[in-house]
Parts: C-alpha cells; structure tokens; sequence
C-alpha cells in the first residue's frame, strides 16, 4: 500500500522510519480503515487531543502500519464530541476509545461497549484530564466506582475474582473467570489500576525532560521506550544523531530483549513446575545486568538512550568484553534450550496451552512476540526498520502453533538472533561521535517514533507545543493489541494453566495504563 | 536428566559466599541472617504490592531471589497473601486507582507488621509525583516504616532495607 491509496493528502514525515501524515474528515474516517485493513494494514493505536489552548477543538487521530510505513492521519473535531467508531474494522479499537472517552470526553459514535475503562473513579465521568482546561492536580473523587463485567450464567458456572493485588510479583490488574470445573469458560480483564496520569505529566515536559519519564512508562521496556521518544523528538528536530549512537542503542534494545527473554524463560519453565530452568535463566540474566551495570551505568540500562544520541561509550576492551559475553551465552542457551525442548513433563504443560490460531491473531490484531508465535510475521526491524536495522538483515522469528510452546521458541529463535545482532553490532561500531544534541524543536509540529521492543512495536506520537515544549505525547504499548487476545488464549483451559499462558504474553500493566 | 544434573554441579553455589569480593552484600547477607534467626525465627514473610510502579521495582525483587543474593535462603520468603505476611513491601507512587486496594491490603496483613516503600516513587512519588491519578509517596497512604531510594533500588539496596525494617520491628 502506498499513500496513494488512501485517497488522502499524506505528507511525508521527517524521521528515521518511513511515515506519512495527514488530516482528513469523518466521512473518510472509518472508510480509510477499512482500506487500510483491506490491505493488510495494522492498526498501530488511536489517540485524542485537546487543541483548545491553540484556537481549535479537540481532535481524533489513528496511526496504522502498511507495506513498510506509517501512515497517520488527523481528523478535527471542531466542537463535535463524537467521531466514527473504528472497532467493527479494527477490534482493538476498542479499548482504545474507551480510553479516548475516559481521558478526553470524546466517544466513538455507534460504540457498543461504553463503559469506562482507565476511569475507575478517581475522577468523575464527565471530567476529562487530558483536556487543556484540567489541573494536573485536580481534586477528582477519590470513589471507585463498581465495574460491569460481563455476566456469565449457567449450570455450575461459577466466577472467580483475581486482583488487583496478585499473588505473585508481578504488577496489578483485575482478572475476572468463569468456570466450569477448573475449565474456564470466560476470561474479561479489567486494567488501569496504574493509571498514573503520564500522558498529562508528558505536556509538563519539554521534550529534553520528558526523556526521563518516557523511561518509566514501562520500566522492562526503558530502552524501546526512550528510543521511540528520542526517534519523534529527532524527527520534529530534523536531526539525525550520529551513526554510532544509533548502532549502541540498537546493541542496547537487543541486550533488552535477550535480557526480558532470559528471565521470561525462566519463569515460564518454574510456572510449569521446572525450578532448575528459573535458576539457571536467571544466574544468566543478573551476569547481564551486571554487565549493563558496570559498562553503561544501570542494570536496565535506564537513561541511557536520549534526544539526539546516547550517555555513554564503548570502548575497545569493552566490545572485547561483550564479545565473549556473547559467546557464552550463546552456548549457555543452546544447552539450556535442548534441555527444555527434551523435557517431557515441561513439554506437556507447554504445547496446546493457551492456542491463539493464526487466524484468530489477524482478527484480533494481536502482534509483537505474541503475534509473531501466531504466524503473524511482522517485525518492527524487518518491516519498518530505522538504521541500523535496515543493514543487519535481521530474520523475524516466525511460529503458527500459537500455544505456550510457540511463544517459548519465539523466545529462544530471538535470543540467538539478538546475539547475532550484537556480534554484528560490535563488529561494525562506527565513527566516535555519540550525541548530536537536537537543539530547538518548531511549534506544531508531528513526529512518531517506532522501534521492536522486547514484547513488540512501541509506538510514540509527538505534537509540539511553542518553546521546545510537549503539547501532547501518546506512547502506544503492544499489550493494547494484545491483552483481549489473552482473553480468548484461555478459554477451555484450566484456570491453574492461567499463570503459565499469562506469563508466555507477558504483557505490560503500567506501558499501558499510563 | 543427566544433562540437568551435569548443569547443577557445573554451575555449583552462585549465591555468594562469605569471602566474595562483594563486601556490601557479604555484610548484609550475614546480618540478614542473625537478625532474622533472633527476631522472626527464621520464617519472615513478606508480601509485596505494587501500588502503581512501571514495573522497574518488581525486576529487582525477582532478582533478590535468584541464586546470587538468595534472599529465600535466608529464611524470607515472599507469600501470596497478606494474611500470611509480616513485611509489606510496596513499590510505585500509589495510583489513586490502586489506593483502595493498598489500605485494604495493609489491614489484611496481621500486627505486628512491617512497612517498606521501595524505589524513588514509593519514598517520594518520583518522577510521578502527586496529580489527578497519584497519591504520590507510599506514606501518604499507610505508614511506612523504611523507605529505600533508587530507580530501581539494587537487589543490595532491597536487601538492606529489609534488614533495616527487622531492626525497627524488634
């Protein structure tokens, strides 16, 4: 699909990947997705604005994923409240909306699920805190209110709730079962218990500062984060930061995923009753975060990838250093996977766990690593690839069983991918310059950034505002597309398999409820 | 089956032993250790909630167990309920949305009990400070007996702190 095809004006958009914008209207609103999805198109996220503070109203805008680009498109709303409901063509428009709805008082005409879904009272129904006119630290009301979750009946159903606060580490969210049996019939979610009000923080930020905290929306993901940002903040700069800076913050999203990979693998084999896999993956994750630690100042690497280029250098010893670390985990992992992979007791809990069908996955929209163990073979850094992607021939990894066993070998495939990266990475490190700071940015105007992260595309959209500032930032997490998904992965399975095919989404609570 | 075996002996101990160039962690091992024979009797339990953290926290408390610094093998043990809990340690600013879920978590969790906020948003609200969604620090919400700075605190920094709320609670 080219931008011609949308039957819009699409201008390009400076950057580092290809990407196109655009303003259209409501009658072309949903017909564009429609075309879009008739192409092959993903739908990347929707998102509002309050452009009242510059003489406009409020306004909707959509990003998808086509044939190698972005495209973006804006739709003004003038003083209209409603624009044409996206989720019959996009199903994981859904949630987005509703977030619209709660963030912004905009809703999508013809919607059928109103019900709030960051909102769980902390502020009333009709404020909206993404609006220019509300405080940061508006009082709200402090009531939460009871949610409708959908009422599941029969003969021996019964309902189990789950959350928010877990019996395990992991971050907070509400899980609702119905089961039969240990069967569960139904699964409904309900998230935004971190909603932290990160959005409205951002438009606080200049675009120097808001760094910081673009680092901390999902804090196993700081480095796909903080390059998303970095990469719209270089883009509405009109800079491009040095070749090395790009090449170390590709060796550090790579050290990311291998690292959260490590410790996914791990605990997935623990959660099968296989405590030798969690010790062992994790003596191999802590070697690298200390690693991270002592060469680039942070065990998860945090803050070091900024506007305009990197904090922090290799220098030869180093690149000798993580060469051998390479090679030892390399072979580390190898034993380890044959291991898992001749493991009969492990095998049984992992294959037919938690089947998302390749065709189910493509309705649904599920993507990133999830997607890519469903034969959906889309990968930021093979099919939108910013340098130095686009010179490493990176190979995406690609499974279609779509249970717990393919998620665990989409993990290892990637694993060793990542370390051929790295060895590539470190072979080629180029020039000696690492920061080209990017200086001041125009008002008004667009930027996006997108980068692979360890759990799938992260997305930035960057509006500016006057004197370097942030008029509205929205950071777009994968688990947004993928999170319903889980819901259908557990169905006809037995709620103590519940943690088990959970943990092989691993998706992110705080990327997403901002 | 003899693969696994011939991967445990290799790997042999990590968990750091006494004469390990780490003397930070050497100290708070072994003080750990008394503290926790002396006072709770080698059971300390602990029960942590995330009141709203990125997430950054919570890798460093997986990391407190793993083989390195084996807080288990100290005889602390993180639990699945707070009705089994001594210690609640609590990450994140509290988000208005998890506030409920905090105070309800804390009166499940029987007396004598212990409070520790992990992590530059628990001790302050860090960078997310107070808003329309955040109560900000941990303290404004229960009361908090240790606060560990850092983002995240190392595994070190958890340990020390849980070292230090042992010592109030005697």
């Amino acid at each position: 699909m080219n931008p011609e095809t949308l039957t819009i004006g699409l201008n390009p958009l400076p950057g580092a990947i290809p990407a196109w914008h655009g303003e259209t209207y409501a009658l072309k609103w949903d017909q564009t997705a429609q075309r879009v999805r008739g192409h092959g198109g993903f739908l990347v996220s929707v998102w509002g604005s309050d452009d009242s503070d510059r003489g406009q109203g409020c306004a909707m805008h959509v990003a998808y994923a086509a044939s190698g680009a972005l495209a973006c498109l804006s739709l003004p709303l003038g003083q209209h409240r409603t624009y044409p409901d996206l989720s019959p063509v996009y199903p994981a428009a859904v949630r987005m909306q509703r977030a619209v709805k709660d963030l912004l008082g905009l809703q999508a005409s013809g919607s059928r699920d109103t019900r709030p879904w960051l909102r769980h009272g902390a502020w009333a129904a009709g404020e909206a805190p993404l609006r220019k006119d509300y405080a940061i630290d508006g009082a709200g009301t402090r009531r939460s209110e009871p949610y409708a979750f959908v009422p599941v009946s029969g003969d021996g159903v019964h309902e189990i709730p789950v959350g928010p606060v877990h019996a395990g580490t992991i971050e907070p969210g509400h899980f609702r079962f119905h089961a039969v049996g240990e069967r569960i019939l139904r699964l409904e979610a309900r998230l935004g218990y971190t909603h932290k009000g990160v959005e409205k923080l951002l438009e606080t930020c200049t675009l120097d500062s808001g760094a910081r905290l673009a680092g901390r929306i999902s804090g196993d993901s700081t480095v796909a984060y903080t390059w998303a940002y970095s990469m719209a903040v270089e883009g509405v700069s009109r800079i491009e930061p040095p070749a090395r800076a790009i090449w170390l913050r590709a060796l550090l999203l790579e050290r990311e995923r291998i690292a959260n990979h490590l410790g996914d693998l791990g605990a997935l084999g623990n959660d099968a009753g296989f405590a030798f896999g969690l010790t062992q993956f994790s003596l191999l994750k802590e070697d690298m975060l200390r690693v991270n630690e002592s060469l680039f100042g942070h065990r998860y690497l945090m803050d070091v990838v900024i506007p305009g280029g990197v904090r922090g250098d290799l220098r030869a010893g180093d690149i000798d250093r993580l060469r051998r670390e390479a090679d030892t985990l390399g072979r580390a992992i190898a034993a380890l996977r044959a291991i898992y992979d001749e493991h009969a007791g492990l095998q049984d809990r992992f294959i037919k766990a938690g089947i998302v069908t390749p065709g189910l996955a493509l309705t649904l929209g599920l993507w990133g690593l999830a997607g890519r163990a469903s034969g959906m073979a889309w990968d930021a850094r093979v099919d939108l690839p910013c340098r130095p992607y686009d010179e490493l021939s990176v190979r995406a990894a690609v499974r279609r069983n779509g249970d717990v066993a393919a998620r665990v070998n989409v993990r290892f495939d990637e694993v060793f991918e990542s370390l051929r990266i790295t060895r590539l990475l470190l072979d080629g490190l180029p020039g000696t310059a690492i920061c080209t700071p990017p200086g001041q940015a125009p008002d008004r105007a667009f930027g996006v950034g997108m980068v692979e992260g360890w759990r799938g595309p992260v997305f930035i959209a960057l509006h500016t505002g006057a004197a370097n500032r942030i008029h509205r930032l929205h950071p777009h997490d994968p688990s947004w597309q993928n999170w319903p998904v889980l819901e259908h992965a557990v169905m006809g399975n037995i709620v103590p398999d519940f943690p088990l095919i959970n943990k092989s989404f691993n998706l992110a609570y705080s990327g997403h409820d901002l | 089956m003899q693969e696994i075996l011939r991967l445990i002996i290799a790997k042999g101990l990590r968990t750091e032993p006494a004469p390990e160039p780490d003397p930070a962690l050497l100290a708070t091992t072994r003080r750990l250790g008394e503290e926790v024979r002396r006072c709770f009797n080698g059971a300390l339990t602990i029960r942590h909630v995330d009141a709203g953290s990125c997430n950054g926290c919570e890798l460093e408390i997986h990391a407190v167990n793993n083989p390195f610094y084996n807080l288990e093998g100290l005889g602390i043990r993180f639990v699945a309920s707070p009705r089994h809990a001594d210690v609640l340690l609590v990450t994140g600013p509290v988000s208005r949305h998890m506030e409920e879920a905090l105070r309800r978590t804390y009166e499940a969790t029987p007396d004598p009990k212990l409070v520790v906020a992990l992590g530059d948003c628990g001790c302050t609200g860090g960078v997310f400070g107070e808003s329309y969604a955040s109560c900000g620090r941990v303290s404004n919400v229960i009361p908090v007996d240790v606060a560990v700075p850092g983002c995240p605190p190392s595994p070190l920094a958890i340990m020390r702190g849980i070292l230090t709320a042992i010592a109030i609670g005697r």
